[in-house]
């Protein structure tokens, strides 16, 4: 089967965001990108289900800027096959990247679509979802275990109780949580191979799909300041201050 | 205006969320109800027609409910949503995995985990790990929109709203449900609890945290919660992970040991009322957002904490 595997380029997890001050946004400027960390594990766990032999071809793709192409190859490098850019400078909402991904489904007829459970930029939680939805399709969020069984895909979802298992059917939309797997890195020779390994590139116009954006950014401002408190010389002088001071115990 | 709530329904009973909900609804105005889908859930019918404000609640019953499975739940959902203005429901594991579908099949742009309305069209809602608050205005006629409950105070119990039935949306055979493994606990509930008492990779190992972790949070009617770190090395089940992809809590007491306070940690509880942190490194991030640091050798300091209590 054919692997459909969006990632999406990003703020690096490590940067510490800064607000800019006309509160249009955060700031972007010469600040490291990288590729959503959900989704290096949603191109890990491609590549282990064409190690195991149920996958044959792994097919990444991005919406956004020229320089996403850094993102794609970093999933040949890792091992997808090939890339494909659909390419804008603008923002483009989940529910804009749903239809676009569509478009690409109906091209490619993979049988799974693994995305990464969240955007570590927008927090959103939404892409997956809403593909399985336009394409009528089953969904299996949150996942850290898959497995072809039969024709299905099982899928072990972390929710909030504990683990849930559910079985559904092919084809399908799967997104990844933390603990599916842990991404492998690309080594100096794949990154080489990389370079050689196809990466189409095109434009949101290809796609006729309407992906004008529903929500307007009234302002971004910095979140609520938390001060530092008071350091306590022992567990007695905590207590006191926890009991007295904070009346919380 | 008319506004829907969908109900947490768990088993036979409705989550507190669901009050919080609602209070989230009432800032957007007008009409209230609430959809409470399951099977065998009359009982949660009747608890959410007591919620104040309510006008009128909506009983789903049907086997297709039983486990919140996405394709049968966000049909049901679609099939009501001509009546409303607005869809809400709580970013809690559910919410997050069915509202999508539901927006999508409206082709509504989501508002994901808001924690404030500022008018009926307007709400306010953390990105980048809630280190920005992005307030969007919406040009959707319906507004599908998750809430992070710990953000709203729970509305209260004096309502006496009619229940009605409605029928089953039927069941599309995409999924089934196989097993649940839920992690069994006296301890309160992670997301509702007073205090949550939360372990890091400081405390080693799974056997060590039970050892120094659980007997605090006896003690204290704590929840338990743990940073990823912890929950990656196996020391707990992945459901005790706080913050930015795991659950958001705002106790009025968190007491955090052996965790640094990585901002994907930080994003999940430092709307706490009292921020207590124990680490041996008088550097870790986490002092930043403390009301009372304590440095100190955990192994040492918590047991004596627990002991004097
Ligand atoms: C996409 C993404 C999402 C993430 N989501 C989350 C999330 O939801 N929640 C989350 O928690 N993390 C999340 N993380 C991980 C996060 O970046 C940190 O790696 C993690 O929070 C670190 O956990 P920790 O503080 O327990 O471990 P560490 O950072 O290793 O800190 C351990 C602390 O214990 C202290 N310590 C050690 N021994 C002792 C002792 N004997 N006594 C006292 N103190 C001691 C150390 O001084 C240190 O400060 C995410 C990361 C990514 C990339
Ligand atoms: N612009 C994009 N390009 C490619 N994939 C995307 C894009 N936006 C979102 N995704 C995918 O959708 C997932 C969830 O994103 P979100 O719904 O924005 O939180 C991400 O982890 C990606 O797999």
């Amino acid at each position: 089967m054919k692997v459909l595997v969006p990632v999406k380029r990003v703020i690096d997890y490590n940067v510490k965001v800064r607000v800019k001050s006309d509160q249009s946004g955060v700031d972007l400027a010469n600040v490291k990108m990288s590729m959503n960390p959900f989704d290096e594990i949603a191109v890990e766990e491609a590549i282990r289900l064409k190690e195991a032999g149920t996958a044959e071809e792994i097919v990444a793709v991005s919406i956004g800027p020229e320089k996403a192409q850094d993102q794609i190859r970093q999933a040949l490098a890792m091992g997808a096959d090939r890339g494909i850019l659909i390419k804008t400078d603008e923002t483009v909402e989940p529910l804009g990247v749903a239809k676009l991904l569509q478009k690409v489904v109906e091209e490619e007829s993979p049988e799974l679509v693994i995305l990464g459970k969240q955007a570590i930029d927008d927090d959103s939680n939404q892409t997956g979802q809403m593909l399985a939805a336009l394409l009528g399709w089953s969904q299996g969020t949150f996942a850290s275990e898959i497995k072809k069984d039969d024709g299905k895909l099982s899928v072990t979802r972390e929710i909030d109780g504990g683990l849930q298992t559910i079985k559904i059917n092919m084809p399908a939309v799967v997104t990844t949580d933390l603990r599916l797997n842990e991404p492998r890195y690309a080594s100096l020779p794949n990154i080489m191979k990389a370079k050689k390994k196809p990466l189409d590139v095109k434009e949101v116009g290809d796609y006729g799909v309407d992906i004008a954006p529903r929500l307007e950014v009234v302002k971004v401002t910095e979140p609520p300041k938390r001060e530092a408190g008071v350091k306590v010389a022992d567990v007695a002088e905590l207590i006191d201050k926890l009991k007295n001071e904070a009346g919380v115990i | 205006m008319a506004v829907l709530v969908v109900a947490d329904v768990h088993g036979n009973a409705i989550d507190d969320s669901t009050h919080k909900t609602v209070t989230a609804a009432a800032a957007i105005g007008g009409d209230i109800d609430i959809l409470v889908a399951g099977e065998n859930c009359g009982d949660a019918a009747a608890a959410a027609a007591k919620i104040s404000g309510v006008r009128k609640v909506l009983h789903a019953d049907d086997a297709a409910y039983a486990h919140r499975l996405a394709e049968p739940f966000a049909d049901l959902i679609v099939k009501l949503a001509g009546d409303y203005d607005a869809i809400l429901k709580a970013a809690a594991t559910t919410g997050k995995n069915v509202m999508p579908r539901v927006a999508a099949l409206l082709d509504v742009m989501q508002i994901s985990e808001i924690v404030s309305v500022e008018a009926p069209d307007t709400f306010t809602r953390p990105i980048y790990a809630g280190n920005a608050m992005q307030t969007v205005k919406s040009s959707d006629a319906k507004k599908v929109i998750t809430v992070r409950a710990t953000s709203f105070a729970a509305a209260g119990e004096d309502g006496s709203a009619s229940v009605e039935t409605v029928a089953a949306a039927g069941d599309p055979g995409l999924s089934e449900f196989v097993e649940e493994n839920l992690t069994k606990s006296d301890r309160p509930e992670l997301t509702g609890a007073k205090i949550v008492v939360s372990g890091g990779r400081g405390l080693g190992s799974g056997e060590k945290f039970e050892e120094v972790i659980l007997p605090l949070a006896d003690k204290l009617g704590a929840g338990v919660g743990a940073s990823r770190a912890a929950v990656d090395a196996g020391y707990v089940p992945n459901d005790y992970q706080v913050g930015q992809t795991g659950k958001v809590v705002a106790p009025e007491l968190y007491i955090a040991i052996g965790i640094s306070g990585a901002i994907q940690h930080l994003a999940g509880m430092k709307d706490s009322k009292v921020i207590v942190a124990i680490n041996k490194d008088e550097e870790a991030p986490i002092f930043q957002v403390a009301d009372y640091g304590l440095v100190a050798d955990l192994f040492k300091a918590v047991p004596e904490l627990t002991d004097a209590l």
